[in-house]
């Protein structure tokens, strides 16, 4: 891989860091207010069906995971096994895949 | 009145399948861990082989694994790291061992030549000299670096060269940034490209070991950020 598509590589995960460390808190500090009243699971996805604001930013989220993981993954493959070359890079854009479809799959089940 | 106390000395022998020999070595006041590996060699066995040259902490010669760590042993006292009465002498870590405390430094100054850590002019020459004040931010940056010694303590010490050994280290990529600093280089767009990537500046984790062991004081992970930001801006402005 070239020096510029590592260093977009390392660009991609250190933005979706930031993005992740947002999307984390707000996920949390929302499903602990959501829990504390004692809210059903069929309260909340009446709270969520239909919100393109939960889904805008749901969206986000998967986004920065599909592209976090897969990269941060390729690199702890690298140091701690033998596998490199293509077929690392070729099975993390695949891992970034399914969790980009199991991400979208859960954020449109709470949105639809 | 002559100090009765002694030293044992545990000293690596022979190559990586080597072991350690014990030694007894008088005590001395001020006495540096090079005194008791000289000491060794004039007096018990002179086919024990070491590198020294300065004697004085300016060359980089010295260095070996003192006690588990990696030190410049001319100017290391041995007050200040013996366990007691003991001490343990070994080659640098991530380098090939030559013979006993002898390491093959060959592939820590071949990554300085893949950092392009060599200064690198300008086609035509310029007009004026150029003008480099001292408060500025690149001079700055680049005074933080430039008194390494080339020990390779930093290198011995980094977890990541024990990982990956295409891993430049820290040394070679320090040595980057004092010249991506240096307003009078050329050649920074090679340079940057060199040590992008996962055997540069991008395989750092920042775990400060450099930082640690560095007999000068310097922070090769601090250089080693810096490059990270410049390769960035590089990659962004279409340069890399």
């Amino acid at each position: 891989m070239t020096a510029r598509a590592e260093t977009r590589l390392w660009l991609a995960q250190r933005g979706s860091a930031a993005v992740l460390a947002l999307c984390v808190i707000v996920h949390l500090a929302t499903v602990i207010y959501a829990v504390r009243g004692g809210l059903t699971a069929a309260e909340i996805l009446g709270r969520t069906r239909g919100s393109a604001a939960w889904m805008a930013f749901y969206l986000l989220f998967v986004a920065a995971v599909a592209i976090h993981a897969p990269i941060g993954a390729r690199t702890i493959c690298r140091e701690m096994t033998a596998w490199r070359g293509r077929s690392l890079d070729v099975a993390m854009a695949l891992f970034g895949l399914l969790l980009a479809a199991l991400g979208l799959r859960a954020a449109l089940a709470v949105f639809s | 009145m002559p100090d009765e106390r002694t030293l044992q000395v545990k000293v690596w022998r022979g190559r990586e399948d080597g072991r350690f020999q014990a030694f007894t070595v008088p005590r001395r006041a001020s006495q540096t861990v090079l005194d008791v590996v000289t000491w060794i060699q004039r007096h018990l066995d002179t086919t024990l082989s070491y590198r020294y040259a300065c004697r004085v902490g300016m060359c980089g010669s010295c260095a070996m694994t003192v006690n588990g760590k990696p030190r410049w042993t001319c100017r290391t006292h041995v007050d200040k790291v013996a366990d007691g009465d003991i001490l343990t002498v070994g080659p640098l870590a991530n380098l090939p061992v030559v013979k006993d405390l002898a390491t093959d430094m060959a592939p820590f100054f071949d990554k300085w030549t893949k950092a392009e850590g060599r200064f690198v002019p300008e086609d035509d020459r310029p007009r004026e000299f150029h003008v480099v004040p001292p408060d500025t931010r690149e001079r700055q940056a680049a005074n933080a670096g430039i008194e390494c010694i080339g020990c390779g303590v930093c290198y011995a010490a980094c977890d990541i060269v024990r990982w990956n050994r295409d891993y430049l280290g820290p040394a070679a990529l320090n040595r980057a940034w004092t010249l991506v600093n240096d307003v009078r280089d050329a050649g920074n767009d090679a340079r940057l490209a060199a040590v992008a990537g996962d055997a540069g500046c991008h395989a750092c984790h920042s775990q400060e070991g450099c930082r640690t062991h560095c007999p000068k004081q310097i922070n090769p992970t601090a250089s080693i950020a810096g490059l990270k930001r410049a390769t960035a801006v590089a990659t962004i402005k279409g340069r890399l």
